[in-house]
């Protein structure tokens, strides 16, 4: 329902707005999108508008770890763009000579403490991750945002005491909207997109933590024509606005 | 219902004998048993039938494997069952013990062991029962097989193991189920004479289930042939062998037997025909003769044999040295006739012969 | 001339394999080892031994052995008589309880972790009373790998001892009724020997699926090194920065695992006879 309606406000704005992509002759068929799993609420609607605005094409997305969407590049999986939340594992994609052009950043996301609602531990701030008492989960170091975290707790001087080192962000999400854990560093996207189970804490040292998304067309694309009219609607004012409301900030 | 049995069996309701007493009543779909059973202590009886008579039902239902739908067990003044005043013990807390028709040996455990298994399930220590087990082999024979798995046992040795185990718990019934059946004709001669001595030690109740009137005759004192899940004839295997009541327990034994009405020394059959016998009597009768007593002429017999019947030969069968001639005619009948005489009066399925017996070779008994 | 094709005959007749089955058993064969050559053969044996000898993955493989033997146990304990009640046992709804015995199998692990946080997490139907009665709580814990192991492995065993069970002759329970042995008696002298063979490949198939299990344990467990960080997590996250080491460990587990169910079995069958 809401995203029908912000739908309706998207199209209504291309229609009338000056830097609408319009519609493109060459452009239909599938897309296949790979994406990191924080992309997942803000791609879905791009991909509606994206649909919508070529009637004829479809995008199909596949949502997960971008090291693992990585190795699936790797392995030749057909996909024809790649949206990584990390430079580095981007980086491999290029090094490996996947890549179609030189990656573009598209978003940035930032850390974010989040716990779950009415946050039961009163949890303040980064030290309180230092707290023995309190279950913490954290993303895994070999993962974005567990490398995100370790520059945060640098940056602080906090060594955390986590409970467990989750294996991607949506897990760590996971065990706190459960309420199985007392708090957890996720990317604020992702404590936007948990809606009211959960509430988010800035903190002034995930400055330190920024991370970058990277976006690229892949050398092996079947439908490069649409792939790149996809990633142009992404790094569009439209896109921006989207990935803004996702919180994400834009370049 | 085990706690029923519980309950009661605390307050055993005393009585004067000391053997088994039983009225078994089941019904299974279209089938129904109705038996009622008694045996003294020290008294072996062969509940013998047809298959589907119901005797293994019967044993169960002793055993307490199965609930009477109706009736009562008693062993000594044990009440084990008693439907009116909702007794019923479970099988384990019955002294009643079991040698079933395949042995039922745990695999798994040795001879030894498994003589052993009702004195360690009813809490003797491991060295008591490994010696009373052990003594119990030794009687049976088998001391030196102790520790050999059931499979490397001969038929002949597992049933012997099988009773010793039935017996080391010291039951006051023994039931037996087809005790001789898994066997081939060569041991089970001599396995036969065995438990026979070794029933003869037991002093408790003993009934044994069989269909071979052969293991009947020579295992119990006293025989209760079951048909149709009802109790057709009772008594000594002599009684039982001289008068036979039924076609099944005269074709066990090897008679001619027939249904009539006498009427001083003659009686008439069912079928209309006439039988002269040596005593005179009056009422419903059973005629009875051995096929020895019947003999077959190519033409009328002149006197001295004052029954005789035309017949038609419809099969040979050989029997040992002589051979049994099935007739029918007015009076259908077996007749053992020698090689010689089949080949003298030219015998062979169709043949027309004359069949005489003599009146002094009949036994009239009442019906 | 007669007798060379008597014996010919009695060696197809000792063989005795239906001539179809044998190329389709070859395809199944190579479907089931091609993947586990293609490790193998994508093992970095240079640097084997530095991956192998890490604290870490020593850590893991041990934690993975431990936590796997301990479901077995724990499978053993509550499966054997959850396999007897639905085997032996006369009851309604019995076919509804076989359903949920069935569960875990068809549940995608993951979602069986998060399952289990809705009965034993801090806000589960059990674990909230636990945690405020006791200030107890599983998740996170190497006790949590345990029951998450437990959780996906348990029909393994549940499955193959009620098969057993089924299988196997009841009137083995009736002698032993006879000759005066309760029930509880006869189970553990009669029931459960004749079913031990089903008992032990339950056990086996049990263990290895305890030793493979992530979904619901990475999700019920977390990851931790020492506590919960069994060796298929550690393949996981090892897999997220560097595969060939990934391939390493994998092959590591594979080989204790074998070892062990190889090791077993020669025991098991020397034992049996």
């Amino acid at each position: 329902m809401k995203r029908a309606a912000i739908l309706l406000g998207v199209l209504a704005l291309a229609a009338c707005g000056p830097d609408e992509p319009g519609p493109r002759a060459d452009v239909s068929g599938t897309v296949v999108v790979l994406a990191a799993a924080s992309l997942t609420e803000s791609f879905t609607e791009l991909g509606a508008i994206f649909e919508a605005a070529h009637p004829g094409s479809t995008v199909s997305f596949s949502f997960a770890a971008s090291s693992e969407l990585a190795t699936q590049v790797e392995q030749g999986a057909p996909a024809d763009v790649f949206a990584s939340a990390s430079p580095a594992t981007m980086g491999l994609v290029v090094d490996n000579g996947d890549a179609a052009a030189a990656p573009v950043t598209f978003a940035r996301n930032t850390l974010e403490i989040v716990v779950p609602a009415g946050n039961p531990a009163q949890v303040k701030g980064l030290e309180d991750f230092a707290r023995k008492s309190l279950t913490i989960a954290l993303c895994a170091p070999e993962v974005p945002c567990g490398a995100a975290a370790d520059k945060a707790f640098g940056a602080a001087g906090v060594t955390p005491a986590p409970d467990t080192l989750e294996a991607d962000v949506k897990a760590t999400l996971g065990k706190v909207t459960l309420g199985e854990v007392d708090a957890a560093l996720v990317y604020r996207t992702d404590v936007l997109a948990a809606g009211d189970e959960v509430e988010g804490i800035e903190f002034p040292e995930a400055a330190a933590a920024v991370n970058d998304y990277p976006i690229a067309v892949l050398r092996n694309a079947r439908n490069a024509a649409a792939a790149e009219a996809f990633v142009e609607l992404v790094l569009s004012p439209e896109g921006s606005g989207i990935l803004m409301d996702a919180g994400f900030d834009v370049p | 219902m085990a706690d029923i049995g519980q309950m009661t069996g605390a307050a055993p309701i005393p009585t004067r004998d000391s053997g088994l007493e039983a009225e078994l009543r089941v019904r299974r779909g279209g089938f129904a048993l109705d038996v009622i059973l008694t045996v003294a202590p020290g008294e072996v009886v062969a509940l013998l039938g047809p298959n589907g008579a119901g005797k293994s039902t019967a044993l169960r239902l002793l055993a307490g494997l199965l609930p009477l739908d109706d009736g009562r067990v008693r062993l000594g003044d044990v009440v084990l069952e008693d439907t009116a005043a909702r007794v019923r013990l479970a099988p384990e807390r019955r002294r009643v013990g079991v040698v079933f028709q395949d042995y039922l040996l745990f695999p798994h455990l040795s001879a030894r062991e498994n003589v052993a298994f009702g004195l360690r399930a009813r809490g003797s220590d491991r060295a008591e029962a490994r010696r009373c087990a052990d003594s119990w082999l030794e009687r049976v024979g088998l001391a030196e097989y102790a520790g050999e798995r059931p499979r490397q046992l001969s038929g002949g040795q597992a049933q012997r193991v099988a009773l010793a185990r039935a017996l080391a718990s010291e039951p006051r019934l023994l039931l037996m189920d087809e005790p001789l059946g898994a066997l081939d004709a060569g041991t089970r001669l001599s396995v036969r004479a065995d438990l026979r001595r070794h029933l003869a030690d037991f002093d408790g109740a003993t009934v044994v289930v069989t269909h071979d009137a052969l293991d009947a005759f020579v295992l119990a004192d006293r025989l209760v042939v079951l048909e149709n899940g009802c109790v057709v004839q009772e008594g000594t295997p002599t009684d039982v062998a001289r008068h036979p009541r039924t076609d099944y327990v005269a074709q066990l034994v090897g008679l001619n037997l027939y249904r009539g009405l006498a009427a001083g020394g003659t009686v008439t059959l069912d079928t209309g025909a006439t039988l002269s016998t040596a005593h005179p009597t009056s009422g419903p009768v059973l005629v009875a003769f051995p096929p020895t007593a019947v003999v077959l002429h190519r033409h009328r017999p002149d006197s001295s044999a004052r029954n005789s019947w035309p017949a038609r030969v419809t099969a040979l069968e050989q029997h040992g040295d002589v051979v049994r001639v099935r007739l029918t005619g007015e009076i259908d009948a077996a007749a053992d006739v020698t090689a010689l005489s089949v080949a003298e009066l030219g015998l062979e399925q169709g043949a027309s012969v004359w069949a005489a017996v003599k009146a002094t070779e009949t036994s009239v008994y009442p019906a | 001339m007669n007798a060379t094709s008597r014996s010919a005959s009695d060696a197809r007749r000792t063989t005795g394999l239906p001539a179809p089955l044998v190329p389709l058993a070859g395809i199944a064969l190579l479907f089931l080892g091609l993947p586990v050559l293609g490790l193998v053969v994508r093992t970095p044996w240079t640097t084997l031994a530095e991956v192998l000898t890490r604290r870490e993955s020593l850590d893991a493989l041990r934690l993975s052995l431990v936590c796997a033997s301990l479901a077995t146990v724990l499978c053993l304990v509550l499966g054997v008589p959850l396999a007897v009640v639905l085997a032996r046992g006369h009851f309604p709804g019995r076919g509804l309880l076989r359903a949920v015995v069935t569960v875990p199998l068809v549940l995608p692990p993951v979602v069986g972790g998060v399952a289990l946080f809705t009965a034993f997490g801090r806000r589960g139907i059990v674990g909230r009373p636990l945690d405020e009665v006791f200030g107890v709580t599983l998740p996170f814990t190497t006790a949590a790998v345990v029951v998450a192991e437990a959780f996906v492995a348990m029909p393994f065993l549940v499955i193959a001892v009620e098969g057993a069970l089924r299988g196997s002759d009841r009137r083995y329970d009736e002698a032993a009724a006879t000759l005066g042995a309760s029930r509880w008696y006869t189970f553990r002298r009669v029931t459960l020997p004749l079913v031990a063979p089903g008992v032990a490949a339950g056990a086996v198939l049990c263990w290895a699926r305890a030793l493979g299990e992530f979904g619901a344990t990475i999700t019920f467990a977390g990851n931790f090194p020492g506590t919960t960080r069994t060796m298929p997590v550690e393949v996981y996250l090892t897999l997220q920065q560097d595969p060939p080491a990934a391939v390493a460990l994998s092959l590591l587990l594979l080989v204790v695992s074998v070892a062990v169910l190889a090791g077993l079995r020669d025991r098991w069958l020397t034992s049996a006879r």
